[in-house]
């Protein structure tokens, strides 16, 4: 449906946006995620028609618009402070895109009175915004951008001005209206929690480029490089001195770890640096190493260390390992029980373990 | 709860200082006009009677107050000099202000959408004038439009006019130097309301189909009614009692009430009728004024 070739935007000799080629298909909900001044927020405006291309198309349903002007295009737009008219009252804003539509009296009464339903917002139609709370005032936004039906709505950082508790269930709220009405969402955001909670696919940015385009749990659990992994959740890496092929398995020397085994990634390992990655909750922990025989055959990479620090999450518990072979390795244990005997303590001699498919191998 | 503990003493003097400042130089002033104003035109020093001798004791005093009366006040309202005086100065504060609002704004406009940097410069140019005195500044003007002055030499260079133009002692030289005064006095409230004003609100409403024009009209121009009324009232008032202005660049046949007034009280020796057209003057221009103050209550109520 929406199709982005070889975009780019800079701003005097600073590329913002550096060749970014991109996909999207209707009915999707889209997440660009990166770090602040990666681009995702000029790549939105190029998409809404703040900021022309240098260079590039953008093609909306076949149609190039990459120069068209905001309100030629059938696409729109959540701001992230909002942007409430604050001289219009509720009903007046979510009208004024439907007025500018040229609809007819009638229909805008009823199409206004369904976004006031749809977002919640029944009995503050006469509101001014600055008489409503930050959550209401999201809704408005939402109502106002949902209101003319568009093709595409776009939402920058729609949930970063809430409160984490809000923030939480708008989420939920936003995903079964996207569900419901069956549009083609793309989210910007800096939040890698909320583009996986939320978004079907994400595009994570850095520099102005698409780093990796994939669903959370490929971005996740197979990340491209080693900048990916770490920007998106925690991730313990261990930096390979030496490859020895064993069979579909690979043995990797490495410095802080000793000798892991690890899964024949799928493109070779070629001549550049690599590392082996491993999510810290991936790694277990005991006090003797893997109980069953079946574990035992499982868990080829048994690292011996004493816990080094401990940081209750309630959920779950980080432990910081310090390893007899001078690395640090982190795992995370899920807080199981409410009454826990057996959970460990500073400096208590620890075996962390895990198999060699839930290691990743990370080149650049 | 004692709301007298709210406030300790300096912070409470902070407080009475504008009221302190009020009584005495306006409401003290104000006083002497008005006793002026209801006195007759003496050949005396002070040029008035009847004049309170504090001295003289009670039943003098008492006679003074029974000699006062309104008769300039009459005469003013029954004399077409003054009321014609009146009528024009508020047509040539109307007009000049719609002028300068209709220049004022565009150059606003496009002060406050310049780059951060060049703001700050474009504010310099905006007040720079300032640093010359206002009447060498006028009598530049005077330069400019007299006969053989730079203007009609440029419109003669350029075959724009075959003769000279008389500019000088009409009322377009007038609004010319009007409008070229009092135009910082619009575009500073008029630039600092636009300067704040959220860039994503016009974004939003050409997001939200507006073109231009219309995102103009029905958002940028709403969100700028603060500062439309604060240049407005900064520039009407001040014309309205203008004198040095019309009495430079205008013709000498039809007068403001300023002009008037500093007649009646230099040249006429007149201080009753210009004390008492002054008073008119104030009431007169009281009804803007408190209409801009109903406007800032209905922003302060609105802003919070």
């Amino acid at each position: 449906m929406l199709r982005i070739e070889g975009v780019a935007k800079s701003f005097g000799t600073f590329r913002a946006v550096d060749g970014v080629s991109l996909d999207i298909k209707a009915g999707e909900f889209f997440a660009l995620l990166g770090p602040s001044g990666c681009g995702k927020t000029t790549l939105l405006r190029m998409l809404a028609g703040f900021e022309a291309p240098d260079e590039g198309r953008i093609l909306l349903g076949g149609k190039d618009i990459a120069q068209a002007l905001p309100h030629e295009r059938p696409i729109n737009m959540m701001f992230q402070n909002y942007a409430l008219f604050p001289h219009l009252s509720v009903r007046d804003n979510i009208a004024f895109g439907l007025k500018r539509a040229g609809m007819a009296r009638a229909e805008i009464a009823t199409r206004v009175a369904e976004m006031i339903a749809l977002v919640k917002l029944d009995g503050l139609e006469k509101r001014k915004p600055d008489q409503l709370s930050g959550g209401q005032r999201q809704r408005v936004a939402l109502a106002r951008a949902l209101a003319r039906r568009p093709q595409l709505l776009l939402l920058d950082e729609p949930l970063a001005a809430l409160d984490k508790k809000l923030r939480e269930s708008t989420q939920g709220e936003l995903m079964e209206l996207q569900r419901r009405l069956g549009m083609t969402f793309i989210i910007v955001t800096h939040d890698q929690e909320e583009a996986m909670t939320m978004a079907s696919r994400i595009g994570v940015m850095k520099s102005g480029k698409l780093a990796q385009v994939a669903p959370p749990r490929e971005l996740y659990e197979a990340p491209r490089s080693r900048w990916i992994a770490e920007f998106v959740g925690d991730i313990n890496l261990f930096d390979g001195e030496s490859k020895l092929r064993d069979g579909h398995r690979l043995v990797i020397g490495t410095r802080d770890a000793g000798a892991l085994v690890v899964a024949e990634p799928r493109e070779p390992v070629g001549a550049g640096r690599f590392a082996v990655a491993i999510r810290p909750e991936k790694v277990k922990l005991s006090r003797r190493g893997p109980v069953s025989e079946a574990g035992r055959e499982t868990a080829i990479n048994r690292l011996d260390g004493v816990i080094a620090d401990i940081c209750y999450l309630g959920g779950t518990t980080t432990y910081k390992v310090k390893l007899d072979t001078g690395g640090v390795l982190q795992a995370s244990v899920a807080n199981s029980a409410r009454i826990d005997v057996d959970a460990y303590s500073l400096n208590q001699h620890v075996v962390a373990w895990f198999t060699p498919d839930d290691c990743v191998v990370l080149q650049s | 709860m004692s709301s007298r503990r709210i406030f300790a003493r300096p912070a409470r003097f902070a407080a009475i200082a504008p009221y302190v400042w009020m009584v005495l130089f306006f409401l003290v002033p104000f006083a002497f006009v008005l006793k002026i104003s209801l006195s007759q035109t003496a050949i005396a020093q002070p040029p008035y009677e009847p004049v309170f001798d504090l001295s003289a004791g009670w039943d003098a005093l008492k006679a003074a107050f029974a000699a006062l009366s309104a008769d300039n006040f009459r005469l003013i309202g029954s004399d077409d000099i003054y009321v014609f005086a009146y009528v024009r100065s508020l047509t040539v504060a109307i007009t000049a202000t719609a002028l300068l609002l209709l220049i004022g704004y565009p150059i606003a406009y496009g002060m406050a959408r310049l780059p951060k940097r060049w703001q700050a410069v474009a504010m310099v140019l905006v007040i720079v004038p300032f640093w010359t005195s206002f009447l060498i500044r006028i009598y530049a003007w005077i330069n400019i439009l007299q006969h053989d002055g730079l203007l009609n030499q440029i419109l003669l260079a350029l075959h724009l006019v075959s003769q000279p133009v008389v500019w000088l002692s009409t009322d377009t030289a007038m609004y010319i130097g009007i409008v070229y005064s009092y135009l910082p006095f619009m575009i500073l409230p008029l630039y600092a309301t636009l300067a704040k004003m959220e860039p994503a609100l016009e974004e939003a409403a050409g997001d939200l189909g507006a073109p231009p024009w219309q995102v103009f009209w029905l958002v940028t121009f709403p969100l700028s009614l603060p500062g439309v009324g604060a240049g407005v009232l900064l520039c009407f008032i001040p014309i309205v009692g203008e004198f040095v202005i019309p009495d430079l660049l205008a013709g000498s046949n039809a007068l403001m009430i300023g002009q008037t007034l500093w007649l009646e009280f230099f040249t006429n020796k007149d201080w009753p009728v210009a004390s008492a057209a002054a008073i008119v003057l104030l009431v007169v221009l009281l009804v803007p004024l408190m209409l801009y103050e109903r406007l800032q209550k209905r922003q302060l109520e609105q802003g919070r």
